[in-house]
């Protein structure tokens, strides 16, 4: 069907199946990829566009209603080559675009509402936008951009040496409030061959293949697990467990058996009852308890018992401390699977260039990745390129392989490129999650309600594939105490293997789960003494000379007392006014808590350096190659802004090469809240290796001042002023390694795990429907000891964005294999469930950091859960011993509550 | 792939539905059910049918065209009769949905949780359906038999929902429970229709939804209305015993026991709101 309509104000013509979705028709047809799709279901927003000025989901639109209307995508929004329209201009301002996968979307729905109004309201703000998912930004500095779209304050552009501690807008910023940023799915070449991915329906289950050859003849290829060179994966050098595709026996629902290849249309037209799989579903493993049951079938064969790997910490004497007590407090809390719901599903392509593979995806780890396909293909790591893509979020879900492995063996036998992009369903099936914990936890103090012993024993269920596993289980015992001061702890912990999903990482390595537990335990000791609660934390706090649980002892940079100081006046304000809310009677209840973390930067007890180069061109190009990957959190700026302070010249001068394994050096993974620390600091070395260079060449001191224009570069030492010509002194490359020191960990975990920590405290006030079960967060503060805040800007977008998935761990957030792997079934919290968030930033410079910075990423969303769950206790008495604390769990402990008390 | 039909006018549609159509229409349920496959049924989209859309008034009532979208209710000039319907329809999903999402597809795809349906039961709203050899009018009860299951025969087309005039001044509400706020499923809503004559109820009609494989009107709770004070007070008309016709289940977003207290509690609410 031929159909002629606007596109951006401009007439435009479309040929096609009339029941194509106009997401699709946009992207894969008429060449505007700023519409994003996220789920093809209504559910995330992502691919919002104007139709006849109001706001649609284009994946709910069919072509064949096209037909003479208005279509606005945001493409349709710059005013003029280069010239962004205020409601962009707004956005970059204010730091409202993080991963920039749902930015087009908010643009758009935002765009719908300021046309009409364009002083919006907060409440009208929300209502536009509730229909966008961001997963990033905690909606604040969205709504914050929406709401100052007729008055936006343009950020400042730093001069040379001022960049760091600067609020510069994302130097990608452009790129993502545009719509240009290529994405995963976005810069797929129209020749390519598609992949559709057949899995499992059975979460256990042995099969096998019938004859595939009708169906070879009807697609390009079919590929089994015998077209997989070595079919093992894993993040471990030593656990290679996951297969590419599943042979004969699948450990999960969602695992991939058969990968179909051929013409898009052909690989979506074959349904997955006409492959020929013959399945022998066996009973599943669910839960720890069934994986460590005597009688238990193995999920891995050479796994008994079903253990992944145990391990602790101790020291002192727990029992004999606990005796001498005055309190001691107990509990067991448990979490669920939790999916790391990125907007942008995983997406990429890849072609054979020769006798290398060449792939281009969305991932947190190009190295890993080149690495990991090189060992699964049979081929040098050389002969394996990885240029990532744009990562529409990752949280640690993009750091194991997904659509790789498939569109590299395939595109290495065909000799043609090759494209997979998942579906949302297929996301959410076959991807990684947060670990399912039991955590039992029993801590106790002395009168003056100082910590004196600590046990904690924390289960995880990994799932089916150890992936991250190994890591989960070894970083929660250096942080399952919580950070705080004590002298006798035994942590221990172990993950078991079961037929869940496989959990993988995801923002905080299990320290989100284990701190649920600790915190709850801190509240409980203070009321038992009838100390304030965060007085108590103060009490405690690990501070700069005290020694962990590991034996390391904190020179410096350990924040917490000072974040507490900082949360005080609010946490006794806040006690007030919930008093007098209270008092008024109702269904509702008020309630405040408290939540503190630490977090160790980086691996745990292994070396993970990051390398970094700055070069000066002759023609006067001064570019940072880094392979420190963007996912949103903003590094590609960080990195820029430490390396123009480290050479000298202004952050805008910079040109930035990322990613790509032939281009840059190794800057390790995007996790562990490496980047700022690791791979800053290798930055900050690699500028002043070049600033060196240069001061050398000029013959200046150091305290030389560097300008460029062009090709001529000007150092003025003192009244003296001297220039390079780099046409003939160039080029030039600084270069720089990081690696943390650190130690490894004995057999009671005694060593030095990780170089520096972050530290937190983070206040919730909640109201609590007492009738309904439902909590409402009113506002969160959160206090960050950050070392030094490169930019506050992405700092406290960091902050929000941690805080909101915190909120959705503590409320709201559960996979079910099989029952919520949509965005509608699993909910995760939209602009109206997000409060606003305060940021309080506390600076103890670590002196190992690049300007005395750490790691926000993980810690922003550490401390949420037990701060909401302190409140909900506060205001209702009851304490959550299982998240997400669903409307109908809470009702039922709090009518449970009221039982007992009768 | 199959065929894709888009009539301008009703005779032809309904000539086309002497063989079997998927009908289409605001694409908000078509789509969600077709994630990553190909699209193979024989398409009706209906939305190209301008006497399928838009609100009228009539001696007797109001017409609501089947594929009004909610955005277009909810900007609609209407009595306070429909205030309930249009907070229910700023529940539809985010407003994306409520820009496209038609009245009728809600009732049509007869899920548990549609929030249009509790607001029209309440209405009284009919359904009317047309065929090639005419139409006929069901009341909404009797359109909606099960989970996702309605009386529309294969050749017909719901054309067009239908709400009474109701004799005296009426004021109505909705309320809607669910896990977060914006799109989102509901675990319990209800919505209430109330005529009021000197001060009193003269009538009411109450429904409840996602708490039975149909919404139910609960017609004890609306006996017990008549004749109450319209003030504050109402809600504590609402007893358990009223949501006998209720039979909630456990599912993911709650528990049976949960859903039946919190639609007790979300009725009273609701009553106490609308005569506030």
């Amino acid at each position: 069907m031929k159909l002629e309509f606007t596109l951006n104000g401009r007439a435009a013509s479309w040929d096609g199946a009339p029941v194509t979705r106009l997401a699709a028709a946009l992207r894969d047809d008429l060449g505007v990829t700023g519409t994003k799709t996220g789920c093809d279901a209504g559910d995330c927003g992502a691919c919002t566009v104007l139709l006849d000025g109001r706001q649609v989901c284009s994946c709910l639109v069919a072509m064949g209603q096209i037909e003479g209307r208005s279509v606005e995508t945001v493409e349709g929004l710059e005013t003029g080559p280069d010239a962004m329209a205020a409601l962009q201009q707004s956005f970059l301002d204010h730091g409202a675009a993080q991963c920039g996968i749902c930015t087009p979307g908010m643009l758009m729905a935002a765009q719908e509402l300021v046309r009409r109004n364009s002083k919006p309201s907060r409440a009208e703000v929300e209502d536009a936008l509730g229909g966008v998912l961001c997963r990033c930004t905690g909606y604040g500095k969205i709504v914050d951009a929406v709401m100052d779209v007729v008055s936006p304050a343009p950020a400042s552009a730093p001069v040379a040496g001022g960049a760091v501690g600067s609020r510069i807008v994302r130097v990608d910023g452009p790129a993502k409030v545009t719509g240009r940023d290529v994405f995963g799915a976005d810069g797929i070449p129209t020749d390519v061959l598609w992949i559709r991915v057949v899995r499992s329906p059975h979460a256990r289950a042995h099969f096998e293949l019938g004859d595939l050859e009708p169906l070879r003849r009807r697609l390009t290829a079919v590929l089994t697990a015998a077209d997989v060179p070595f079919n093992g994966y894993g993040i471990y050098p030593d656990i290679k467990d996951q297969p590419v595709l599943a042979d004969g026996h699948v450990r999960y629902r969602g695992e991939a058996v058969v990968a179909l290849v051929g013409e898009r249309a052909a690989v979506l037209a074959i349904r997955d009852d006409e492959v020929p799989i013959a399945w022998r579903p066996e009973p599943p493993i669910f839960g720890v308890d069934a994986a460590m049951a005597e009688d238990a079938p193995l999920v891995q064969a050479d796994r008994p018992g079903n253990l992944l790997l145990k391990g602790g910490v101790k020291r002192g004497d727990v029992a004999v401390a606990f005796e001498a007590c005055a309190a001691v407090a107990e509990g067991t809390f448990e979490t669920a699977f939790v999916e790391h719901a990125y907007i942008e599903p995983e997406a990429g392509w890849a072609r054979r260039v020769g006798d290398r593979i060449e792939i281009h995806a969305t991932t947190q780890t190009p190295y890993m990745d080149r690495d990991e396909i090189a060992n699964l293909m049979r081929l040098k790591p050389e002969a394996v390129r990885i240029v990532p893509t744009a990562c529409g979020g990752g949280f640690g879900g993009k750091l194991d392989l997904s659509v790789q492995p498939l569109i590299a063996i395939a595109a290495w036998t065909l000799g043609r490129p090759v494209a997979l992009v998942y579906t949302r369903p297929e996301s959410m099936a076959a991807s990684t999650k947060r670990h399912p914990a039991r955590v039992k936890a029993r801590f106790g103090c002395d009168t003056e309600g100082k910590l004196q012993s600590c046990d904690v024993t924390a289960l995880f269920d990994t799932g089916a594939y150890a992936s991250w596993g190994p890591t989960v289980a070894n970083r929660v015992p250096v942080h399952a105490m919580g950070p705080y001061a004590i002298p006798n702890v035994r942590t221990w912990g172990e993950a078991y293997f079961s037929n869940g999903p496989p959990a993988g990482a995801f923002r905080g390595f299990g320290v989100p789960q284990a701190a649920i537990a600790h915190e709850a335990m801190m509240d409980e000791l203070a009321d038992r003494l009838g100390i304030d609660r965060l007085e108590f934390r103060h009490r405690n706090a690990l501070r700069a000379g005290d020694t962990t649980a590991t034996g390391q002892t904190l020179a410096h940079s350990a924040g917490l007392a000072e974040c507490l100081d900082a949360l005080r006046p609010h946490w006794r304000k806040a006690h007030e006014e919930i008093a007098a809310f209270n008092e008024t009677g109702g269904p509702h209840r008020r309630g405040i808590g408290i939540g503190c973390m630490w977090y160790g930067i980086g691996n745990t007890s292994m070396s993970n350096p990051s390398r970094m180069r700055v070069g000066l061109s002759p023609a006067g190009t001064l570019t940072l190659y880094s392979g420190a990957l963007d996912i949103g959190q903003g590094s590609n700026t960080i990195m820029v802004q430490i390396a123009a302070d480290a050479v000298g010249l202004p952050a805008e001068q910079f040109t930035l090469v990322t990613g790509d394994t032939d281009l840059t050096a190794d800057a390790g993974k995007t996790s562990a809240s490496r980047q700022t620390f690791v791979s800053g600091k290798a930055a900050e070395k690699a500028g002043q290796d070049l600033r060196q260079q240069i001061l050398r060449l000029a013959n200046a001191g150091p305290q030389a001042i560097l300008s460029l224009e062009g090709a001529t570069l000007s150092v003025r030492d003192g009244a003296d002023v001297r220039t390079i010509d780099l046409a003939t002194a160039g080029p030039l490359m600084g270069e720089g390694t990081f690696d943390p020191p650190t130690t490894p960990l004995d057999a009671d975990g005694q060593g030095v795990p990780y170089a520096t920590y972050a530290f937190a405290a983070q206040l919730a006030e909640v109201e609590v429907d007492i009738e309904l079960g439902t909590v409402k967060v009113l506002r969160i503060v959160a206090a960050h000891d950050v070392g030094r805040a490169i930019n506050p800007t992405l700092v406290e977008g960091q902050i929000q964005g941690g805080v909101a998935q915190g909120l959705g761990l503590a409320l709201m957030e559960e996979y079910l294999p099989g029952r919520t792997e949509n965005l509608h079934d699993y909910l995760i919290p939209t602009v109206g469930d997000v409060p606003e968030i305060e940021c309080l930033l506390i600076e103890d410079r670590e002196p190992l950091g690049p300007s005395g910075a750490k790691g926000i990423g993980e810690p922003a969303l550490v401390p949420t859960a037990p701060a909401i769950l302190g409140a909900v206790h506060h205001a209702t008495g009851v304490r959550a011993h299982r998240v997400p604390l669903l409307p109908h769990r809470l009702r039922e402990a709090m009518v449970a509550q009221q039982r007992s008390k009768a | 792939m199959g065929d894709y039909l888009r009539p301008r006018g009703l005779e032809e549609a309904l000539q086309a539905l002497t063989r079997p159509f998927t009908v289409l229409a605001g694409g908000t349920d078509f789509y969600p059910a077709r994630v990553g496959r190909a699209v193979t049924e024989d398409v009706l989209d209906i939305a190209g049918i301008a006497a399928l859309r838009g609100i009228s008034e009539t001696e007797v009532g109001w017409r609501l065209g089947a594929t009004t979208t909610w955005s277009e209710l909810v900007e609609a000039p209407l009595p306070p009769l429909f205030d309930g319907l249009k907070q229910a329809a700023r529940e539809v999903g985010g407003r994306q949905i409520q820009n496209s999402g038609t009245i009728a597809g809600n009732v049509c795809n007869a899920s548990p949780a549609a929030d249009g349906v509790p607001p029209l039961l309440a209405l009284e709203a009919e359904v009317e359906l047309a065929h090639r050899d005419g139409t006929r009018r069901l009341p909404l009860a009797s359109f909606i038999t099960g989970v996702r299951r309605t009386a529309r025969q294969p050749a017909e087309l719901v054309v067009a929902l239908h709400v009474p005039r109701p004799r005296a001044e009426a004021r109505s509400a909705f309320l809607k429970l669910g896990a977060r706020r914006y799109l989102v499923i509901s675990i319990a809503m209800a919505s209430v229709v109330l005529e009021v004559a000197e001060g009193k109820v003269a009538a009411a009609r109450v429904a409840v939804g996602a708490c039975s494989p149909v919404a139910q009107r609960l017609p004890l709770l609306e006996r017990a209305l008549i004749g109450a004070s319209f003030d504050a007070t109402l809600g504590e008309r609402a007893e358990p015993s009223h949501l006998a016709p209720l039979s909630p289940i456990d599912d993911i977003r709650g528990s049976a026991a949960y859903r039946g207290d919190a639609a007790l509690a979300v009725l009273r609410r609701l009553l106490s709101k609308v005569a506030a």
